[in-house]
């Protein structure tokens, strides 16, 4: 496969890469040096929203932008550094006047507004816990998160709140405030008009002294036997997303940056607010959807140089057949990373065909916070393979032992846990109220990422496949076992189980296999009343696509369904191990 | 088939694909994507639909030609012209 290798030239850049000999900065690199690219706090401390945005709007970059926000129809609004401080301090001071203390969860729901940026700095600003849901997800993972994650304030728009917070609303008798991003006037004591408190507040706010393993964000990740599970991480997690944004995402003073996730995700948090911000780098967001025209014209006229977007674009930009370079000016890109599932090596190579430059694959999860492993601007691509870890990480592949110790293996080209030596500064410090969980994830100095894959002779990564059910959708994690529990509310239904269909565009769709209760017949209009049925409760990201009824479903001999089972069926493989199936 | 044809054609397949949407719901000049929480690849199913019953495809290069009902009727009539 060395022929299909992509090799760079040092000669071919045109800002000079900020890793250029990786076993060299790998080697070197120390935790304790990152420290420096640090202002901290004026009170003491470290806080991710003072470096963000508040050291800027203090010094020489006070005037540049810092979000530029293009609008669904095509306006758009610029905000300084400045602005950003003053307009964060304002969201700050309202949690502060709410009551809002120390730690205390603030959620959001919305699409790519400005407001959420702005929020989502504010409440880390007055110390409290940036908690992002994914404005497509329906009440049922909502009501959730949000349970789980002891919401006290929830900024969102007034179609989110009727459609999907209405219904869940006395539900959560502890949420003490809506605020509502789009409405003028208070539409009762709790839920309030943010325009109406955004007027009042003061646009100075002191951050008050933080401590670097205080709580900054709380990240839902799915679990594949129960549900979601609420990732904490703290303000220390600043030092990942500097250290990435200087290896990874090459960031440079004069780069205009796009990173297409939504803050619903943790790529849109980690590197669709904070890190760009960090390096004091103008960040784009944009409000719309998937559009191959659209964006392109973007990455054109807002002359974008570093672009971080995901497989399920790419393959779809690949559908075209068009000439990208030739049709629009991309002369300004100068790096694609992509990351959310694997990316295909004929993606990669698409991309250095197509828009003349290679597209590079890189690995993380959300307990991680930030990009482990990576390819590099400067180094070459091996396609299909996600990189080397970035320094600072070390990651291995182990097997592990029957007496449940773990041995790494140095053997190359062998499969095994992908797993990471603790102690990155972004390494999630809890699942929160699960203390047990969290233990669980590491073995003795390693913690296990439950992804398989295997290391090549130079010390490349290569993804295997996930050693759970659970299912990767449109780069989105999706937990089986919660959207079985929510499709077994139905009247009709008996058993449900879920798994991941292989799926071209979107990597996996989810699939529901259903054994229906007596006195119900299987019949397509039942099948879509399922579908309906799943779409309202469960929302678009998390809802099955297809539904098949089976009599009965495979089950092991103390009743637990065998997805794994479902799937090779499927798929049409080798059943495997059936030894525990039912008779 | 008539530009009403065409439209109810378009909102019954918006309406199998994704049934817990009420007819009332759709608004002729809204995206549909966004305003009715489509992800793109159930839009994708929605063009496969019409494709098969009015025998035009829209490339992918298109899309933005067909995000809202009205504009899609008019993609597709305009075509079959």
């Amino acid at each position: 496969m060395k022929e299909k290798w992509i090799e760079k030239n040092i000669t071919d850049f045109v800002v000079e890469p900020n890793l250029l000999d990786y076993s060299h900065e790998y080697e070197r690199f120390d935790w304790k040096d990152v420290a420096s690219a640090f202002d901290g706090l004026p009170s003491g401390g470290l806080n991710i929203a003072h470096e963000a945005i508040d050291r800027h709007a203090n010094g020489t970059l006070a005037e540049k932008v810092a979000l530029l926000w293009l609008c669904e129809d095509g306006h758009q609004k610029k905000y300084t550094f400045s602005q950003m401080k003053k307009e964060s301090a304002k969201f700050a001071n309202i949690l502060s006047s709410l009551g809002l203390v120390k730690g205390e969860r603030v959620f959001t729901l919305s699409t790519r507004l400005p407001e959420l940026y702005i929020a989502a700095i504010g409440i880390l600003k007055n110390l409290n816990v940036l908690c992002p849901l994914f404005s497509q997800f329906g009440p049922q993972p909502i009501l959730q998160r949000m349970q789980r994650g002891d919401a006290k304030v929830l900024l969102t728009t007034k179609k989110l709140f009727e459609k999907k917070i209405t219904p869940i609303l006395n539900e959560l008798p502890e949420l003490l405030y809506v605020l509502l991003i789009d409405v003028e006037e208070d539409e009762s004591t709790q839920v309030l008009s943010l325009p109406r408190l955004m007027q009042s507040a003061s646009d100075t706010f002191e951050i008050p002294h933080t401590q670097p393993e205080d709580m900054s964000i709380l990240h839902f990740t799915s679990g594949t036997t129960g549900m979601p599970k609420g990732v904490v991480h703290v303000h220390k997690a600043v030092y990942t997303h500097w250290m990435s944004g200087k290896y990874a995402l090459d960031l440079h003073p004069n780069d205009v940056y796009w990173c297409t996730a939504d803050p619903g995700w943790v790529t849109g948090t980690s590197y669709g607010i904070i890190t760009p911000w960090i390096h004091g780098v103008t960040n784009i967001v944009d409000e719309a959807e998937f559009d191959a025209a659209r964006w392109y014209k973007i990455l054109q006229d807002e002359k974008v140089s570093i672009w971080y977007t995901a497989p399920t674009a790419i393959r779809r930009l690949m559908r075209i057949n068009s000439q990208p370079t030739k049709e629009y000016d991309l002369s300004h890109l100068r790096l694609i990373q992509s990351v959310g599932e694997p990316l295909n090596p004929e993606a990669v190579i698409w991309g250095k065909e197509k828009l003349k430059l290679p597209i590079h694959d890189n690995w993380w999860q959300t307990e991680t916070g930030g990009i482990m492993i990576s390819n590099l601007i400067s180094q070459t691509i091996r396609p299909g393979s996600m990189g080397r870890p970035l320094p600072g990480i070390k990651a291995g592949i182990l097997r592990v032992n029957d007496d449940g110790s773990v041995t790494e293996i140095t053997e190359a080209n062998k499969e095994g846990d992908l797993a990471l030596k603790v102690g990155w500064p972004s390494m999630f410090r809890a699942y929160l109220h699960a203390q047990e969980k969290y233990d669980k994830s590491f073995i003795g100095e390693w913690y296990i990422s439950g992804d398989l894959a295997y290391k090549d002779e130079d010390g490349y990564f290569w993804f295997v496949g996930r050693a759970d059910d659970i299912i990767k959708t449109s780069g989105h994690m999706v937990g089986p076992f919660e959207v079985e529990s929510t499709l077994m509310e139905h009247p009709a239904v008996a058993e449900a189980g879920v798994i991941g269909k292989p799926d071209e565009m979107i990597g996996q769709l989810v699939k529901a296999f259903i054994s229906l209760k007596t006195g119900f017949e299987p019949s397509e209009e039942l099948k879509r009343e399922l579908i309906g049925f799943g779409r309202k409760k469960l929302g678009t990201a998390v809802a099955p696509k297809e539904i098949e009824f089976q009599e009965n479903l495979p089950k092991t001999r103390s009743g637990k369904i065998m997805r794994r089972l479902l799937k090779a069926r499927e798929m049409g493989l080798p059943e495997g191990d059936t030894s525990t199936l039912e008779d | 088939m008539t530009k009403d044809e065409i439209k109810s054609a378009i909102i019954k397949e918006i309406l199998e694909i994704a049934p817990d949407i009420e007819e009332s719901e759709i608004e002729n000049d809204k995206n549909i994507q966004r305003s009715l929480e489509i992800d793109s690849f159930d839009f994708l199913k929605i063009l496969t639909a019409m494709n098969a019953q009015v025998g035009i495809e829209v490339p992918e290069a298109d899309y933005s030609q067909v995000d809202t009902v009205e504009h899609m009727v008019e993609y597709f009539l305009k075509r079959l012209e």
